[in-house]
Formats: C-alpha cells, sequence, structure tokens
C-alpha cells in the first residue's frame, strides 16, 4: 500500500463556467457519496478544503530570526485548495479515485505518492501479480 | 558448432535480454537491479560462449544467471536481508541453471513490461525511450541516437521515468476489461513513433525493423486485439515498400512512381493476410484501416491499376474513427483520384494545415494538375521551406521546378 496526496488546485482568478446552484448541490452529493466509499475501501486517510490563499500566513527564520509575513508563501496564481490522502495499491487505483474526484468537482486533481511509503524497502511486493 | 562470436551474441541480447529482464522485473519488483544483472549476465556470457560455445538456452541461462547474480548481490546487502526473504518465496529453485520455470510465465512478463513502460502517467518521449531501451534492449546511446538528443540528456530521460514508476508505483500488469482499450492506445502508439523514427532520414534504420520486432511480439501476446493486429500488418506493409521508396542519393519515390517489382512480397502476403483476418473480425480501427489502405495499393500492379474507389471508401471509414485534418487530407487526394483534381482541391482548401508540409505539396500537386502552374510552384517552394529532411526538401524543389517548367513551356 502507498499513500498518495490528490491534490486540488485552484487557479485565482480563472474563468470557469460557474456552476448552478443546483450542480453545485449535486456536486456537493457526488462528493460526500464518493468519500463515504473511500472510507468503505479503506482507501480515506484524511482530507480537508483550505480557505482561500490570501488567509495564509508564513513564517521562516531570517537570519537567526523567525519572521512572520501575511500571505501565500508562493507567489504563483495557482494555490492547494483541499486534498484527500488516500491509500491505495498503486498509481491506477490512486487514478481511478481521482478520477473521481475530478469528476464530481470539475477542477483538475495532481496525483503523488508519499515519499515515506514508496521509499521503504518494500518493493517487493510491488510488483506481484 | 556454430562460431559464437559478439556479433552472434549481440543477436541473442536483442532477442532475449527484453524477456529476461522483464522476468526479473516481476521477481525483483526493481527495474535497475534486473537491468544490472542483465548486463551482468551478457559481459559472463561474452567471455564464456567464444570458449565454450552458447548453451542450448541462451534465454533461460542469461536469465538463470542474471537473476542468481542479483540474488547473490541482494545477499551481499546485509540491510537488504528482510527482502531476500520475499524473494526466496517468489523464486524457488534458486541457483540451477535451467530450471523449468524460465518457460511458461515470460510472455505475460514482456507483455507487463510494455504497458508499464507505456503507461499514460509517462510521457510519450519517455515512453518510448523506455521501450526502446527495456523491451528493445538498445543501449542508452543508441536511443539518443535514434531520436538525436544527446545521450546525457537521454540517459537523463530514463533515470527519470524509472524514477517515477517506482516512486508512483506504476503497476507492473497487464490493464484488464474496460481499462485495456485505453491503456492499448499509447501502447500502440509507441510503436508506430519507433517505427516511424526509423522512417526519417538520418534515424537508424533498425528502429523499423524493432518497431516490427514488437508489433509481433504484441499480436502474439494479445490476439484478441484486432488493432494491434492492425498496426502489424501496417508496418509490415509499408516496410514491404522500403527498397523502392528512396533512390541511391536518398531522394523519395512516390508511390506512384515506385519500382512495384522491388516490393517485398513476402511481407506484402504477410500484411494483406493479417488485413484479411481483421476484416471478418469486423471490429475496425485506425491502424485496420490504414492497413487495409496500405494492403490494397499493394494489389496494384501498376499504379493505374490502383482501386482508387476503394479506397476513398477506407478513407471515409477511416474519417469516422479518426476525423482529424491529416486524414482529411488523405482523403483529399482519393477524391483527386476517383473524381478529379477540382473536387479534391476544394476539399483541401478547407483544411488548416498550414503548419504541415504534405498539405503543401498535395495542393501544388492538385494545382499543377488544373494548370495553375504559377500557383503550383510556390506552393511547391511552401513545402520545401517546412519539409523535415534533405531529401524531402529535394525532392519538392524539384517538383516546383517541374511546375514552372510547365509554366513557362506554355507560355513559350
Amino acid at each position: 500500500m502507498t499513500q498518495y496526496m490528490l491534490s486540488v488546485h485552484s487557479v485565482e482568478g480563472e474563468v470557469r463556467d460557474p456552476m448552478t446552484e443546483e450542480e453545485m448541490r449535486q456536486s456537493h452529493k457526488q462528493l460526500a457519496v464518493l468519500e463515504q466509499q473511500m472510507h468503505s475501501a479503506g482507501a480515506w486517510v484524511f482530507s480537508g478544503r483550505l480557505h482561500e490563499p490570501d488567509t495564509a500566513t508564513v513564517v521562516r527564520v531570517s537570519a537567526g530570526e523567525v519572521l512572520t509575513t501575511d500571505g501565500p508563501f508562493a507567489e504563483s496564481k495557482e494555490h492547494l485548495g483541499g486534498f484527500y490522502v488516500i491509500q491505495a495499491d498503486d498509481l491506477d487505483a490512486a487514478l481511478a479515485w481521482a478520477s473521481k474526484v475530478t469528476a464530481a468537482i470539475r477542477t483538475p486533481i495532481e496525483v503523488r505518492a508519499f515519499a515515506a511509503f514508496a521509499d521503504r524497502p518494500q518493493a517487493f511486493e510491488q510488483f506481484g501479480d | 558448432m556454430p562460431v559464437v562470436d559478439e556479433a552472434a551474441i549481440g543477436r541473442v541480447f536483442r532477442e532475449e535480454s527484453g524477456r529476461s529482464l522483464a522476468g526479473l522485473i516481476r521477481l525483483f519488483g526493481d527495474i535497475d537491479v534486473a537491468e544490472d544483472a542483465v548486463q551482468e549476465a551478457f559481459a559472463l556470457a561474452l567471455r564464456k560462449w567464444p570458449a565454450q560455445g552458447m548453451p542450448p538456452n541462451p534465454g533461460g541461462w542469461i536469465t538463470t544467471t542474471a537473476r542468481n547474480r542479483a540474488l547473490d548481490r541482494l545477499r551481499r546487502r546485509e540491510r537488504e536481508r528482510e527482502l531476500l526473504g520475499e524473494v526466496a518465496v517468489l523464486a524457488p529453485g534458486t541457483g540451477e541453471c535451467g530450471t523449468s520455470e524460465e518457460a511458461a510465465p515470460v510472455h505475460d512478463d514482456r507483455l507487463r513490461l510494455i504497458f508499464t513502460c507505456c503507461h499514460p502517467a509517462l510521457s510519450t518521449e519517455a515512453q518510448v525511450a523506455l521501450t526502446l531501451r527495456l523491451l528493445g534492449g538498445l543501449s542508452t546511446q543508441e536511443v539518443a541516437r535514434s531520436f538525436l538528443v544527446a545521450e546525457p540528456a537521454m540517459a537523463q530521460r530514463l533515470v527519470r521515468a524509472k524514477r517515477k514508476i517506482k516512486a508512483a508505483r506504476i503497476p507492473y500488469r497487464v490493464p484488464e476489461g474496460r481499462e485495456l482499450p485505453d491503456r492499448l492506445r499509447p501502447v500502440l502508439t509507441v510503436i508506430y513513433l519507433i517505427y516511424n523514427a526509423g522512417l526519417g532520414g538520418q534515424a537508424d534504420r533498425g528502429l523499423c525493423a524493432e518497431a516490427i520486432r514488437l508489433a509481433r511480439l504484441l499480436t502474439g501476446l494479445m490476439p484478441d486485439e484486432p488493432e494491434a493486429a492492425g498496426l502489424l500488418a501496417l508496418l509490415l506493409l509499408i516496410e514491404s515498400r522500403r527498397a523502392s521508396r528512396t533512390r541511391p542519393d536518398g531522394s523519395l519515390v512516390l508511390l506512384a512512381e515506385q519500382d512495384r517489382r522491388r516490393w517485398d512480397r513476402a511481407m506484402i502476403e504477410e500484411g494483406q493476410a493479417i488485413v484479411r483476418g481483421c476484416l471478418r473480425r469486423n471490429r475496425p480501427g485506425i491502424y485496420q484501416l490504414q492497413a487495409a489502405i496500405s494492403a490494397v495499393h499493394a494489389d496494384a500492379a501498376t499504379a493505374e491499376q490502383t482501386d482508387w474507389p476503394q479506397i476513398l471508401a477506407l478513407y471515409d471509414q477511416l474519417f469516422v474513427v479518426a476525423p482529424t485534418p491529416v486524414v482529411a487530407l488523405n482523403h483529399a487526394v482519393a477524391v483527386g483520384e476517383v473524381r478529379g483534381p477540382a473536387a479534391a482541391l476544394a476539399l483541401v482548401e478547407e483544411l488548416d494545415l498550414d503548419g504541415y508540409y504534405p498539405f503543401h505539396a498535395t495542393r501544388a500537386d492538385l494545382l499543377r494538375r488544373l494548370g495553375r502552374d504559377n500557383e503550383a510552384s510556390s506552393a511547391y517552394e511552401r513545402a520545401a521551406a517546412l519539409a523535415p529532411t534533405a531529401a524531402e526538401r529535394d525532392f519538392l524543389r524539384l517538383g516546383g521546378r517541374a511546375a514552372q517548367g510547365a509554366e513557362s513551356g506554355r507560355r513559350a
């Protein structure tokens, strides 16, 4: 089993077809059902939705002092909007969950494996059939 | 006993390394471990075989030797003792040469390896490079040369792709049922791209043979996939015209002007037989339809005897499954043969293919046939400016000059 992060990236100011209220309701319902499926399949580890990036605060060490600054760390227009941490047998299984999430929220999902799990020397079971 | 020299061992490497590698990747779950072990086994073969002769089953010898080498290495690595326990469970009877277990599951392993190499999570460039490296047994240098990429860049590409397979856990298995069509598509694309890379001017011709070998392998492993068979037929039929396709100076010869006596009859017969099998199955797809078109061309003893209405009907079908501008362009060429250049030109003018040189070459040819030689000549020039190889540029400029000549001839 590997843990994967399915991250939902939102693009600031991106013009998307706005969902109607009905579509929004459908989307929420779909997500709720999907999360239930993740739970019963034992895939769900953790998930969460984040507030807008302008609510972020960054701390860093500069010249030996801790500096606290307002605003998101990355200058980019794309920000992490939310994420799922799931466990799956392999990439195909993780992609199957990701496809369901993207179908529900109509935003691209990035799928990445957690290093701690994939890099542990347990590779032998990975390629079994 | 036949002479066992480096060339003979090289041939065994080409034929057998993919099979050995695929089996060892399943066993060890690690591409790098498997690659190193297979390399080591061939290094040993180079030392042993010339003196002792080739073993009766060279592929089996390589697999067994490589496996033992890899196990030895793992045994030496204390911190991986835990892994070793699992290997022992997977691989009973290690240490003996030529145990029967090599024979049975290896085909499936190569199929698994193709699908891992061509997983859609990898870029197309990475898919092609991995397939040639791991299944084709090409060295990194050979892969780099085939795609006109510097060797360090290609090495980097391969390392990155293998790292992703490991880190993201791209599975080592053959996709089933519903997911199979989507996953087979990139596999066929990769083989087709490898073939086309071999067709280009400077590239290695061996790539064409390699692509045909891979298509044959895939067809053998997936006999129920008509598109795999279609791809093999298409490659065989294109390859059958190799001897007549270029002049000694490397310039291209149009299909209509090729010396058909130099076409390879054995390849044509094999390709056409596959096409007939596909027709009986009646599950058409882009490769089968292109193969069928090629098979119709191969049937004509002279260019004049070409059954263009049949080809036009096939392009109609092809456009239904692949409605791309390039297919539309080829369809227009067939229209030109059946209904004349004016009808074809009307179709061509509607296509948005300004950066694609065959578009301008086709337009030029149709304009020339309509007697609009000035326009033809500038279209030839446009095509030549876009053509990727010197041979094609020369050929198109020649066409341009012919059109110009006709124009001034008429004026005179």
